[in-house]
């Protein structure tokens, strides 16, 4: 059956099913396809509600609504909105709903994008929850993965860096578990995948092994999803300064690797990957942050109900 | 192995006998039931066992409370603390009902969860914790999705 996303909120990737997501990403490749979207959403009103700062996925959002011919309201920043006259955000909803056909939502705390949409009939759409979800950016690094390899099935994909905080790698992962991908998680000791993933993904008998250093996969893997060590997670200075250098990739690592190699990363970059990877043909980070334009359109349109 | 000392506790003609508590955690229980507060029937007896033995395994707690029915609600809250406990239904001083503690699928306004950052901590909003496993208990948070384990368990208290 082919799934309904007719007025559904789209607030975890755990709430997808395989046929969910290959629906997305094939609305999505039809959606970048398309000559004659301009006016699709004609009419329709998406609410952009900021409650922390984001430059990709809001302007990637409201790029997308304007692309489609919508219009968009909204705030980038929540000390310029009621929150911070003591609204709650169950009330800041209900008043929104009333403005908007769909309400794009980023919000600090874990859980608040998934309570907005119990307090609403409209479509309510996760755009990342404190340390929690970010389905958006899932799909649109499913949708990359697809494009650039032909397939989403049987791929060898190597996550590297932060593995233990990164919410980013944590729903990937998931996800890519539902299409029979091997995995490998190179990190530091200090920030491997969490045992409650592992556990997760040895009961669907996904195939996947931790590694330590970048050399150790780089040579056999299909996507090199690279991922930045924030300084702030160690409690000794030592302890960073120990093992930052491993986990940054430069150009002359990538002498040996397979052709089809493409090396993604959610952006912003600090320094995981030096400059002198962009003119490789194994750079894809900038690709893959476009690609967030066809994908949340996509669902911008699969939830307000229009047809392409 | 030392033999099994023999205990007495008054029998009661109408309330409830919660059986099979894990050791150490008839306290928590009694909490859950409010028993040890001033609206109480004045004349209800409470009986409170703790650290006995038990044949099945090794240790338990019992507590038996007089006049007293379990509500759903508290019946799914003893679920998180003594997930293994038999609760007898005492009728006119027979057994009229005996049935095991089950874990529901879901748990509504009855877990705080440990997540700080959980929206159901900082806004007004009732908790929901889906069942993952029943044995240890593990449950999720349907906000955060935070996975809790049983002994992470915290019960809300009263609002």
């Amino acid at each position: 059956m082919t799934p309904t996303f007719k007025g559904r909120s789209i607030l975890s990737i755990n709430d997808f099913s395989t046929e969910d997501i290959i629906e997305v990403l094939e609305a999505a490749k039809r959606m970048e396809a398309s000559k004659d979207k301009g006016s699709l959403l004609h009419g329709k009103i998406m609410a952009s509600l900021f409650f922390e700062p984001s430059t990709r996925t809001r302007l990637s959002f409201e790029a997308a609504m304007h692309g489609l011919g919508g219009s968009v309201v909204g705030f980038a920043d929540s000390g310029v909105s009621s929150v911070k006259k003591g609204e709650t955000l169950a009330d800041t909803t209900k008043m929104v709903e009333r403005y908007a056909d769909v309400i794009v939502v980023r919000h600090p705390l874990d859980g608040a994008v998934r309570l907005m949409a119990e307090c609403t009939q409209k479509p309510v759409i996760n755009g990342g929850d404190g340390a929690n979800q970010h389905p958006t950016q899932t799909l649109l690094d499913l949708y990359t993965i697809k494009k650039c390899q032909g397939r989403i099935t049987d791929l060898h994909i190597a996550m590297v860096g932060d593995l233990k905080y990164g919410r980013t790698v944590h729903s990937l992962a998931m996800a890519l578990a539902k299409f029979k991908c091997r995995l490998s998680f190179v990190s530091p000791s200090q920030l491997r995948m969490p045992s409650q993933y592992l556990d997760a993904l040895r009961s669907q008998g996904t195939s996947f092994e931790e590694f330590g250093k970048i050399e150790d996969v780089i040579g056999d893997a299909d996507i090199l999803y690279m991922t930045r060590i924030q300084r702030e997670r160690f409690p000794d200075v030592d302890e960073y300064n120990k093992v930052k250098d491993a986990y940054i990739l430069h150009k002359g690592m990538l002498e040996n690797v397979r052709s089809n190699l493409r090396i993604l990363h959610p952006l912003p970059r600090v320094n995981e990957i030096n400059t002198d990877v962009d003119g490789t043909p194994y750079a894809h980070y900038f690709e893959q942050a476009a690609n967030g334009i066809p994908v949340r359109q996509a669902l911008l349109a699969l939830v307000l109900g229009a047809k392409l | 192995m030392t033999p099994q000392r023999p205990y007495k506790v008054y029998a009661i003609a109408d309330g409830v006998v919660i059986d099979h508590i894990p050791a150490m955690r008839a306290l928590q229980v009694l909490e859950i039931l409010g028993v040890h507060h001033e609206d109480q029937p004045v004349d209800a007896i409470v009986t409170l066992g703790m650290n006995m033995e038990s044949s099945k395994r090794g240790r338990k707690d019992i507590v038996k409370i007089e006049h007293k029915e379990l509500s759903k609600a508290e019946l799914n809250k003893i679920a998180l603390i003594a997930p293994e406990a038999t609760v007898n239904i005492i009728r006119e001083s027979i057994v009229a009902e005996k049935f095991k503690i089950a874990i529901p699928a879901v748990f509504d306004g009855v877990v705080q969860c440990p997540n700080q950052n959980c929206v159901t901590n900082h806004e007004p909003a009732k908790t929901r914790f889906l069942t993952l496993a029943t044995k240890p208990v593990m449950v999720k948070c349907h906000h955060c999705e935070r996975v809790v384990w049983q002994d992470e368990i915290r019960l809300l208290g009263p609002r």
